[in-house]
């Protein structure tokens, strides 16, 4: 990896931050629970970091704790883009809206 | 070191994507692909990094992916009302992961000789933030799942214990700096900041839990930026960031609708207050049968549904939702006015409904639905309480004065569905409910709603 100084880091960070303020101001509040879990996925991107503990196997110890932090990034990423996407498909239009007289079901459809 | 590019590449991509997944998630319509964004980017970047040359075997990393899946996808499937708690679980998992890479890199750095000022100061902070995010959020789920008193647990002198174990640890952290070889002030951090996270949820009752969940998310987004400090890592601290400010501006918002600061969520232990004016005055409700709450409803040209947590817990959803049919059916004009903290996590109750196939477009917020409210032929509020309590307008004495509330007393007949005449959540007397234009329909919500779509729908036949 290319060294980073402290000084590059901290700008990285600053942008990010305005990005983030930013986009999720412009967030619709309808979808504030679909936005947190999605960010929770992204935020699994400490993957990155752990798979590189798992792989390098400097030792029993870290190969260790660097396999229970994949498996936990993993569980978020899978499980964070999963349920964000089965909550926006519930978010449906007017005109779409199906007319039938059977009971709503959440399961039973699509 | 045409690897080395590919990778930095990936990471570039990654983040691009990032930042696009959460610009579409500004309007329903282009929402799903802010998701297959977001996936593309976690892609790129696992993708990347397996091409990493340090890695020496992709054995565990295998073991890991697989355990990730399994676990992962039955999470997926929890029924909406319990999204809150796979949410925290998931920060808790995002902590402990950003918390055991901090551990694995001391470690790693202290045996190689390779630990600076630096380096230890920004696993220190990784670990700190990592760790009280695992335990605390660990206890924030068991709160929302209820296998742990939601009541707010409170002892003397609690915030000065929380507050100096929190200083313990920053000082343990800056001596760290100094001696960065000194590892007994390194698993005294760990300690510390692990019973940090525990004793800073405990005093936090349920009610507040959308604000406190907002905060958690926020840390484990800082907790990925301290991780990507120390591994150098732009990608990391760049979605880390991200993650850091979206649950930053949730808490933000959590505040805000209920009238209050950052340190009173989480040191004034709300819920401790009692409402003790055990009415002076014998007072009256006006109750209605659900013929009569039919007959209301069609006469009606505007309805606004008010709902509260209430509604979820008695399973109405899809009663409200055949209601909502019927009454749009007849040309009346349907809403639903959704306060920011109705529900347990910041937009819990526009999930709710759109699971019972409400269209969102009737989902109006609180602070649009409140002019319209004057005009408003029937307010109904189903299991909602406090958040349309007058009381927050004019009663200084009130604890929940000041926090804005939905104006269901400015329409021109309210009709709440209650269980009886228990106080809500916080303890507080509602004087809605003896309003010259409130009627009361009494029992579960459910049930009352049941008969009113039958009475509803029985009214339209006999008219046919």
């Amino acid at each position: 990896m290319p060294t980073l100084d402290l000084w590059s880091m901290l700008f990285v960070f600053m942008l990010a931050t305005f990005v983030g303020f930013q986009v999720i101001q412009n967030v619709s509040r309808l979808l504030h629970t679909p936005l947190m879990s999605l960010t929770n996925a992204i935020s699994a991107i400490a993957v990155v970091g752990s798979i590189l503990i798992a792989g390098e196997q400097e030792s029993d110890f870290t190969t260790i704790l660097g396999t229970v932090a994949v498996a936990a990034s993993m569980t978020n990423i899978v499980s964070g883009f999963l349920i964000t996407d089965r909550m926006l498909r519930m978010f449906r239009e007017k005109e779409r809206r199906p007319r039938s007289e059977a009971p709503a079901n959440s399961g039973a459809r699509r | 070191m045409t690897g080395q590019n590919l990778i930095e590449l990936s990471y570039l991509i990654a983040a691009a994507l990032f930042i696009l997944s959460l610009r579409w998630l500004n309007h329903p319509k282009t929402a799903r692909r802010g998701v297959a964004a977001g996936v593309g980017g976690m892609a790129a970047a696992i993708i990347g990094t397996l091409l990493a040359p340090e890695i020496v075997s992709y054995k565990w990393i295998t073991i890991a992916f697989v355990i990730g899946i399994v676990g992962g996808v039955p999470l997926s499937w929890v029924p909406l009302t319990a999204v809150p708690q796979r949410t925290a679980l998931s920060h808790a998992f995002g902590g402990m992961a950003a918390g055991l890479v901090g551990v694995a890199k001391y470690s790693l750095w202290l045996d190689q000789g390779q630990l600076t000022s630096f380096r230890t100061g920004a696993i220190a902070l990784e670990v700190i933030l990592g760790f009280l995010t695992f335990t605390g959020s660990l206890m924030a789920a068991g709160k929302l799942q209820e296998v742990i008193p939601t009541r707010p647990i409170t002892y003397r002198n609690q915030n000065l214990v929380n507050l100096s174990l929190l200083a313990l640890a920053i000082l343990a952290a800056v001596y760290l700096a100094v001696r960065p070889e000194f590892w007994p002030a390194f698993a005294a951090i760990i300690v510390l900041s692990l019973a940090f996270g525990v004793l800073l949820i405990i005093p936090i009752g349920g009610a507040d839990m959308p604000t406190v969940i907002s905060l958690l998310n926020s840390y484990a987004g800082l907790s990925a930026v301290a991780m990507g400090f120390v591994l150098q890592n732009k990608l990391l601290i760049t979605a880390g960031a991200l993650d850091g400010s979206s649950g930053f501006i949730l808490s933000v918002i959590m505040c805000r609708a209920m009238n209050r600061s950052f340190t009173n969520v989480l040191f004034g232990a709300f819920g401790q207050v009692q409402a003790l004016r055990q009415a002076g005055e014998a007072k009256t409700v006006k109750s209605a049968s659900s013929q009569d709450v039919a007959d209301l409803l069609l006469s009606a040209d505007s309805v606004v549904i008010i709902p509260g947590y209430g509604m979820a817990v008695a399973q109405a959803q899809h009663r409200v939702q055949e209601l909502y049919d019927q009454l749009t059916k007849r040309g009346i004009d349907v809403k639903f006015a959704i306060h920011p903290v109705a529900g347990r996590m910041p937009g819990h109750m526009n999930v709710l409904l759109a699971e019972a196939e409400i269209p969102y477009e009737s989902l109006v917020e609180m602070d649009d639905i409140n002019p319209e409210m004057p005009q408003t032929d029937v307010a109904l509020v189903v299991g909602a309480n406090d958040v349309v309590n007058p009381a927050a307008r004019h009663d200084k004495s009130s604890p929940i004065f000041g926090m804005p509330i939905i104006d269901a007393d400015k329409a021109k007949t309210v009709i709440a569905i209650k269980r009886s005449m228990n106080p809500g959540f916080a303890g507080i007397e509602n004087e809605l409910y003896y309003g010259d234009r409130t009627f009361m329909a009494f029992g579960d919500a459910k049930q009352v709603l049941g008969d009113v779509v039958k009475a509803v729908a029985g009214e339209a036949v006999g008219a046919a």
